[in-house]
């Protein structure tokens, strides 16, 4: 490959320029036309080998011809004001070279490649969108302070419902929402199996198993016994939190949530509690934020109201702390949930819903299903 | 449950606010209004209001109704609630009153029954305020005596009912009915009645499903002249298993089964009565009141409570509008607001332990404790008015497995696998041919209630879910996918579920060949060094702590049968299985129409993460020159790989640091079946001098001598 001069070639050997007299005025004006064919030469991309070559070579360089044809027949005392300028050009020479070499314009295509072709990389592995959205709420209240605890997702009727003050004939105890492991009916109804329906029996067995103080955030699958559509799946993910200490109060709960939700979504976002009804909690309350994507002003992801339902949340209900206690002495261990001193919050949130939010995922199945065109928008 | 706006105001003269400020109000204290109709005006253009959709939580059965909402409006604004005017024409007097009697039997579930008797009225179409807020409810009017009771219950959420008085043999009977007693109700279906249906009869016969429908004998006709007005008080349970038997979810059940107001009967009964008067006719005697007192006493007048103020600001913490050292929620705001909610209180007689004695509405069943008093006092504060504070924050403690899962995601993620998530359930075929890698139990877990046919189980291994998503995938002309799921598989019984900690691999797609693995083998290799990868994550043994598990890997070409055979394999560590991968066996694959192989892996994490996590020990890079030699040797198929390296390192030689299959090659043409050629590299250091050339070829030597006695001849 070869570079292109932006003069033709012809001018390699043209002739040598005269030099009509040696006084300082036609020196500067013979300098000065050489310096404007450098600067010509060089104003355009060029090939920075051949222009090198033209002036500086050794035997042909037009420097080397010019410079001998003028200095053979100066008058002594001309020789020092035409070596000076010599020089002056020589350097104005090697400077627009300079420049050539810090612009690589033909250089890359000399060397053979196409750069514009891809990048060529091993893949590596794409994170699962709602498995990295669990692990950063989760890391979210590891800052606060909260450990994570985990259950098992089959349990028995006493932590995922009589424990957490679900009454007996309650909806969620129907089978038509809960899932039920064959063959319970001829055991007694605390032990019967069940797919949980919820993170929340952790809260129960980490407080028979500790006490208090208690800060732990539980990630985890749950099922319902719910027809699959966009929004609803009998497979889901909850990230739960409680919190259990001498006099926690509701405003810490506030606190907690609003700093959370402030964590996971922006500094800017704000919260907004109503009143709401668990079992298991008392005051119970659900959680807004301001909409992510309208900033609160409304949009249709918002259906216009600028704000977003996230969570539930509440004070732990105090039936929830006899049932600790009693479960507790059954097992030997001290009661240690008085409710005269303490006092805790609990939490819950869908990770699929936070997920679909956060990546505008409009049919939760895609989570379920190992499609890798899905997957490989999280790359 | 819709709410008329302007029905609500009549209740609460004086609300300052416009409805959509109103709504806004009554949801963020809980009485959610999820939708907000603008009316329009009637024919005068007066304006018709707002029609609000409510979603009331079903704790709060009081406020399904306007006088519900109107009194949480009027305790928000602090203004007073309207009562009810009760008050009928004159009776006639009657010298035998009605007979109404609650069965013994029936006293457990039926509280209260009142009844009065009207007569010669007039069965005309509704008028007035009926038909007007009938009509912006979108509710259909029938008759002046059957919308009166309609009417009651939008209105005050108590339901009743009216009987054609001349249809009742004799007098009323509240009793448990027979079993297999017959009664046709107004949805004119005939019931078959058990022992615990409550029926509202007569002297000869069933009339009424009680809180559940009326019957169709008795029912109001346009000839109807005396009705009998029933208002009653129903046990929740008891309405809510006659609903669910005879499959009727109605209007009076739904409110019922949550709890009704015991004190609203007589109420309920007047207003009703006083409607149906409107278009003539008298009321006969006094109204009649049947109460059971033990269920008086655990809902009209249960005992007061004790609510301590400072529990109220113990539980509720900060408010915006706290002063400093003094709570914006004093006593007298907590009066204010509960004693507007229907609660009476008193000053305590002990009040160093409680600050007033609080006797419950009868309407707020769902009151009972103090925590639900200071509910109560949160929410008409108003949520959004509490401060933000933090607790006090813990230590975090590590959970023991997330080093060691976080450092196996990592590496799969690293290795160029996606993590996905795959359904919990299994088909029973799957459970019988799916098994996990090492169970600890062997029943399948089956569900009582499955989703469908294909869930019928709880899944014993991940296999088959990761071979649901790679069929997925190549059904979709994806041909290349990695995937792992790291997830819980179920066996045992049903008395004790065991639930395991699992991983699969999955793996589909083009593979070019490599010096060492033709392409139809590559993958089954790659999964081969995923496992030994995640193996070399870990410790040997907790005293071994640099040394990799990997090492203690032995393969066994036994594999469940879900796998190919003689393309599939199982890792062992220490004897045991901890991993089976290998080619989908070609039935498995025939049987889900897959048209390209594909590979998969199952290991059992909880073996896995009974290791320590590994932490290498360095050694010292040696500053003298690495010698690499090559040897080409031809062997027979019958000399695996295996038996290669224990013959060279057999040989005792400290200074071979490395030895490596580099290229197999097999030219079935050549007349070499059977065999194949191995090009070997073995690579030579000392850490404590330059190797000298004669001890080389020494070692050389050795190694030749020691792979032709194994059947190899050196290729020139
Ligand atoms: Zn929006």
């Amino acid at each position: 490959m070869t570079g292109r001069s932006a003069r033709p070639k012809a001018t390699m050997n043209e002739t040598i320029p005269q030099l009509s007299s040696y006084d300082e005025t036609s020196l500067d004006a013979a300098f000065a036309t050489l310096g404007a064919e450098v600067r010509d030469e060089t104003s355009t991309p060029h090939d920075a080998e051949a222009f090198r070559l033209r002036w500086l070579g050794r035997k042909q360089g037009r420097l080397k011809l010019v410079s001998d044809a003028w200095l053979k027949s100066a008058p002594a005392e001309a020789r020092k004001p035409l070596g000076m300028r010599f020089n002056q050009l020589k350097q104005q020479i090697e400077a627009a070279l300079a420049g050539a070499t810090a612009t690589p314009l033909a250089s890359a295509k000399k060397a053979g490649i196409d750069i514009t072709l891809p990048g060529a990389v091993r893949a590596s592995g794409i994170q699962h969108p709602l498995l990295k959205t669990m692990n950063e709420i989760v890391a979210v209240f590891h800052h606060l302070g909260y450990s994570t605890a985990l259950g098992p997702q089959v349990e028995s009727d006493f932590y995922n419902f009589e424990a957490l003050n679900f009454p007996p004939n309650h909806p969620a105890r129907d089978t038509q929402d809960t899932l039920v492991v064959a063959g319970q009916q001829s055991r007694p109804s605390r032990d019967r199996l069940l797919m949980r329906t919820h993170t929340s029996p952790v809260q129960i067995r980490t407080m028979v198993a500790q006490a208090a103080p208690v800060r732990i955030v539980v990630p985890g699958k749950v099922h319902r016994n719910d027809a699959a559509d966009a929004t609803h799946s009998p497979v889901f993910h909850q990230v739960e939190g409680l919190c259990v200490d001498t006099n926690i109060t509701f405003s810490d709960l506030k606190g907690t949530l609003d700093h959370a939700m402030k964590a996971l979504f922006g500094s800017g976002v704000k919260t907004r509690f109503f009143p709401s009804f668990f079992p298991f909690t008392e005051p119970s309350a659900d959680v807004q934020i301001s909409c992510i994507f309208c900033a609160g002003k409304g949009c249709r992801k918002c259906k216009q109201s600028g704000w977003i339902e996230l969570l539930g949340c509440g004070m732990v209900d105090p039936a929830v702390f006899a049932s600790v206690d009693q479960q507790r002495e059954a097992q030997g261990l001290p009661r240690a949930y008085g409710t005269a001193k303490i006092s805790g919050f609990a939490f819950g949130m869908g990770v699929e819903r936070i997920a679909m939010i956060q990546h505008g995922i409009s049919d939760i199945g895609h989570f379920y299903s190992g499609d890798m065109r899905f997957l490989e928008q999280f790359a | 449950m819709n709410i008329l706006s302007n029905w609500l105001r009549t209740y609460v003269p004086g609300i300052a606010v416009d409805d959509l400020q109103l709504a806004e109000d009554l949801t963020l204290r809980g009485i959610a209004v999820e939708g907000v109709h603008d009316l329009g005006s009637d024919t005068e253009g007066k304006p018709n209001g707002h029609l609000f959709e409510m979603d009331i939580t079903t704790n709060r059965v009081d406020a399904m109704n306007h006088y519900g909402i109107a009194r949480e409006a009027a305790t928000i604004y602090n203004l007073p609630l309207v009562p009810f005017d009760t008050a009928l024409p004159a009776a006639q007097s009657v010298a035998q009153p009605f007979s109404v009697e609650i069965a013994d039997d029936a006293k457990n579930v039926c509280g209260r029954f009142t009844a009065r008797v009207l007569r010669g009225v007039t069965i005309a179409p509704s008028n007035g305020l009926v038909a007007e807020y009938f009509a912006l409810l979108g509710l259909k009017a029938i008759s002046n005596a059957v919308d009166a009771s309609n009417f009651v219950l939008q209105g005050m959420g108590h339901p009743t009912h009216a009987f054609d008085l001349d249809k009742i043999d004799g007098g009323i009977l509240v009793r448990l009915a027979r079993k297999g007693e017959k009664l046709r109700l107004l949805d004119g279906t005939e019931r078959t009645l058990e022992a615990d249906d409550l029926v509202i009869a007569d002297h000869s016969k069933a009339l009424s499903l009680a809180g559940v429908m009326g019957g169709w004998d008795s029912m109001i006709t346009p000839e109807t002249k005396n009705i009998l007005v029933e208002a009653a008080w129903f046990d929740p349970a008891s309405i809510r298993r006659s609903s669910r038997r005879h499959g009727l979810h109605t209007d009076a059940s739904h409110r019922y089964e949550r709890g009704a107001d015991f004190n609203a009967c007589p109420v309920a009964n007047a207003r009703v009565s006083k409607l149906i008067l409107q278009s003539g006719g008298t009321p006969e005697g006094e109204l009649i009141d049947r109460i059971v007192p033990a269920i008086a006493a655990r809902t009209a007048d249960r005992s007061p409570i004790a609510l301590s103020i400072h529990q109220v600001q113990r539980h509720l913490g900060t408010t915006l509008d706290d002063q400093p050292k003094q709570s914006a929620l004093t006593a007298e705001i907590v009066r204010q607001y509960l004693t507007a909610l229907g609660c009476e209180l008193t000053a305590h007689a002990n009040s160093a332990d409680a600050t007033f004695a609080v006797k419950l509405p009868s309407w707020r069943l769902d009151l009972e404790r103090e925590i639900d008093l200071i509910e109560e006092v949160a929410r008409v504060y108003g949520y959004n008015r509490f401060a933000n504070t933090l607790p006090t924050a813990l230590p975090v403690m590590a959970h023991p497995l997330a080093a060691a899962e976080a450092a196996v995601r990592t590496r799969l993620l690293a290795l160029g696998y996606s993590e996905a998530i795959s359904s919990s359930f299994a088909s029973e075929a799957d459970g019988a041919t799916f098994r996990a890698v090492c169970p600890t139990a062997s029943g399948a877990i089956a569900l009582e209630n499955p989703l469908s046919d294909e869930a019928r189980l709880l899944r014993p291994s991940l296999a088959p879910g990761m071979l649901a998503m790679l069929a997925h995938n190549l059904n979709r002309d994806v041909r290349e996918a990695r995937l792992f799921e790291q997830g819980s598989v179920f066996t045992g019984s049903q008395e004790l579920v065991v639930e395991s900690h699992s991983l699969s691999l999955g793996l589909a797609g083009e593979m070019a060949a490599t010096s060492l693995h033709s392409a139809k083998d590559v993958a089954i290799f790659e999964l081969k060094g995923v496992v030994e990868s995640l193996l070399s994550l870990f410790a040997a043994s907790p005293e071994t702590l640099g040394r990799s598990a990997a090492a203690g890997l032995t393969f066994s070409n036994d594999a469940p049968a879900w796998l190919e055979a003689g393309r599939s394999a199982t890792a062992l560590l220490g004897g045991v299985p901890i991993a089976c991968f290998g080619e989908l066996a070609a039935t498995q694959r025939e049987a889900r129409k897959l048209r390209q192989p594909v590979y998969l892996a199952e290991m059992d994490l909880d073996a896995l993460y009974r290791l320590p996590l590994r932490r290498a020990t360095a050694r010292e890079i040696s500053r003298f020159q690495a010698v690499e030699r090559d040897f080409s040797f031809t062997f027979a198929d019958a000399v695996e790989w295996r038996c290669i390296a224990e013959a060279i390192h057999a040989l005792g030689i400290a200074e071979l640091t490395r030895l490596a299959p580099v290229e197999i090659f097999r030219d079935a043409k050549a007349g070499s079946a059977g065999s194949y050629a191995l090009l070997l590299r073995c690579v030579f250091q000392s850490n404590l001098r330059t190797l000298r050339e004669d001890e080389l070829n020494d070692w050389s030597a050795r190694l030749i001598a020691a792979l032709t006695a194994l059947g190899g001849s050196i290729r020139r």
